[in-house]
């Protein structure tokens, strides 16, 4: 239906590089999901999609047509903003029935469209309202359904949900991914959360200062990151980051040193690296074994506990960052206590200094 | 109560005294009769009289420079918001080079005294070909009220969020549509608030009227108002003018009061961002 390409974009405002030699591509009908920290680019990358920010090199095309030249309108896209942008003084009806007025579509046709997408988001009992009488979320789906009606083939959504409180944000999240089963578009979202990343996408673009880090499935991006930046993004609590070095190199596997407290063989390679280099081993919170044994093993103090109920999270005393360890939620564990971490060899990532992934 | 209620409530007594009292005053000495009586103080009219008023409704200029006033201010108002409304737009919404030189400009315009501009206001008017017709008062008014509009249209249209806009645009508008349909809709205070003003300073505006404007069909209220003779030339009829001065500020209260609410809201708006 609609393919999306994006071949070597460039945009810069002012001096500032912010969207560097981006290419992409977005397949119809999939779910894809922009996320980086604030400032990556990728709301500047949407709004180039949008058409309501111009490039200054490099193509985009939907469904085949370069649409770089082309106004929102002809783009056949539809946008949902973070902040709503209902038009205050329409009602709800008139809201998402404003684009289809505008194509000169019959009375018939917009009637029935609107109360279509009004039935889909149950939003059929407030038409009539304005929206400063509705709450967060239910302007939301307003902004939602005026995306709806005019049936575009893709829909770009700005952190659609970061103004709604956690449990609206939660609701709204299932049924997002509903819509995208029942309405098959491309659907392109951007978010600084990685929860609704990994909850939402079929692929997931990581943006770091401009340029794709990484683009992947979810479990791609959480099992395989190319590099530290996706290892520490993708994941909550982050990607402990321990500074190590090379012990030794065989034929399929790095031995690296775990502070200087034990070793470990992980079955990764870098053609580059040699023996002594400094490397830095990634592992996963949920990943470490508490008390138990693994292939490698560090002993530290815990200073903070934080008891989650079907997790506890230790905080073990590491230089510069604390390590985070994942234990199960009934721990006995207490502050100053001495724990035992194992490290298993499959869950360990190792970066070199430039913080590209061994393989 | 507390010494500084009281003397918060004296402060404004006097403030109320002090902005009424002219309008009081004027309403006393048009309810007297005409002579001597006028010299008299009287902060209550002992014998009030209503032929002054009768005197200026009967005068054959008095329904024609009324219906001048009325028309004029209302399409200079009209002119206006619809030049300053899409002049806003541009300059409140596209970055284009010069843009703050060119709000500059407009501003500067606008501290010229009217005695300034007079006589090259009267040369433009004479070769324009519009001297004492409609459209040569219409224009200078025009002109006139057009900076503070802009500038405080353009203040507003800052303020309302971009968002609106560019989900106008996905939805397919154009910049009429988006001015028209989405912004104007939202701007009804700010409409009001500069459309009263350059409405009370058309009707109240008298060295154009009678620079630009000779005969009794084309000229407005304060010019006629100017032309009241007393019996003897070292006569001014006080009663007269101020019976006059009192029906010509009617219309301008009661367009006041219906659209004070909105003034208010309007005057905050562009100031502080909602």
């Amino acid at each position: 239906m609609a393919d999306i390409n994006i071949n070597t974009v460039n945009k810069y405002f002012g001096d500032v590089h912010v969207i560097k030699d981006v290419s992409l591509d977005i397949k119809s009908q999939s779910f894809t999901v922009l996320v980086g920290p604030s400032g990556c680019g990728k709301s500047t990358m949407l709004r180039m999609i949008a058409g309501l920010e111009d490039i200054n090199s490099g193509t985009i095309s939907i469904d085949g047509q370069v649409v770089n030249d082309l106004p929102p309108k002809q783009r056949n896209i539809a946008m949902v903003f973070q902040s709503y942008a209902l038009y205050p003084h329409m009602t709800v009806f008139d809201n998402m029935a404003f684009g289809l007025k505008l194509e000169k579509r019959s009375k018939d046709e917009i009637n029935e469209r609107v109360n279509e997408a009004a039935r889909i988001l149950q939003i059929e009992d407030y038409l009539q309202r304005k929206p400063k009488q509705l709450s967060g979320g239910q302007r939301q789906r307003v902004a939602i359904g005026r995306a709806i009606t005019r049936k575009p083939k893709v829909f770009l959504f700005d952190e659609p949900l970061s103004n709604l409180d956690a449990a609206l944000r939660v609701q709204m999240r299932v049924e997002l991914a509903k819509l995208h089963n029942e309405l098959e578009a491309t659907m392109i979202y951007v978010t600084h959360d990685q929860t609704e990343a990994m909850t939402l996408a079929d692929d997931i673009v990581v943006l770091d200062t401009g340029i794709v880090s990484q683009k992947g499935s979810p479990l791609e991006l959480y099992d395989r990151p190319n590099n530290m930046f996706v290892g520490g993004f993708i994941g909550s609590p982050k990607m402990n980051f321990i500074s190590s070095k090379i012990l030794s190199k065989s034929s399929d596997a790095t031995e690296v040193d775990i502070m200087g407290m034990s070793k470990i063989s992980v079955s990764k390679m870098s053609a580059s690296s040699s023996e002594g280099d400094s490397v830095t081993l990634g592992i996963r919170p949920e990943h470490l074994v508490v008390n138990g044994d693994a292939d490698g093993s560090w002993e530290s103090k815990v200073f903070v506990v934080e008891k989650l109920g079907d997790v506890t999270y230790l905080y073990l005393e590491k230089d510069g960052e604390p390590l985070v360890a994942e234990t199960e939620g009934h721990s006995e564990i207490k502050v100053g206590d001495t724990v035992k971490v194992g490290f298993p060899a499959g869950r360990c990532q190792l970066f070199d200094s430039s913080g590209q992934a061994f393989k | 109560m507390s010494w500084k209620k009281i003397s918060l409530v004296f402060l404004l007594l006097i403030i109320l005294v002090y902005t009424c009292f002219p309008f009081y005053w004027a309403i006393v000495s048009a309810l007297k009769k005409a002579g001597t009586g006028t010299f008299i103080v009287e902060y209550w009219p002992s014998e009030p009289v209503l032929k002054n008023f009768i005197y200026v409704l009967n005068r054959p200029a008095f329904g024609s420079t009324f219906f001048n006033s009325f028309l004029v201010s209302t399409l200079t108002v009209l002119f206006c918001l619809l030049i300053a409304l899409t002049a806003s737009y541009a300059l409140g919404r596209i970055q284009f080079k010069g843009r703050t030189v060119l709000l500059l400009g407009i501003l500067g315009t606008s501290m010229f005294p009217q005695v300034a501009i007079l006589s090259g206001m009267f040369e433009l008017v004479r070769s324009l070909g519009v001297y004492n017709t409609y459209q040569g008062l219409i224009m200078s008014y025009v002109v006139f009220s057009l900076p503070f509009t802009v500038w405080i249209l353009t203040a507003f249209i800052r303020d309302l969020p971009i968002e609106i806009e560019e989900a106008a645009m996905v939805d397919g508008a154009n910049s009429y549509v988006i001015l028209f349909k989405v912004f104007l809709p939202l701007m009804w205070p700010a409409m009001v608030t500069t459309g009263i003003l350059a409405f009370i300073g058309a009707w109240n505006e008298f060295l154009f009227a009678l620079t630009l404007t000779i005969s009794p069909e084309v000229t407005t209220l304060p010019v006629f108002m100017a032309s009241f003779r007393g019996e003897s030339e070292f006569e001014i009829p006080w009663p007269n003018i101020m019976a006059a001065s009192v029906l010509v500020t009617i219309p301008v209260l009661i367009v006041v009061l219906i659209f004070q609410n909105r003034i208010v809201k309007g005057l905050t708006a562009g100031a502080v961002k909602g």
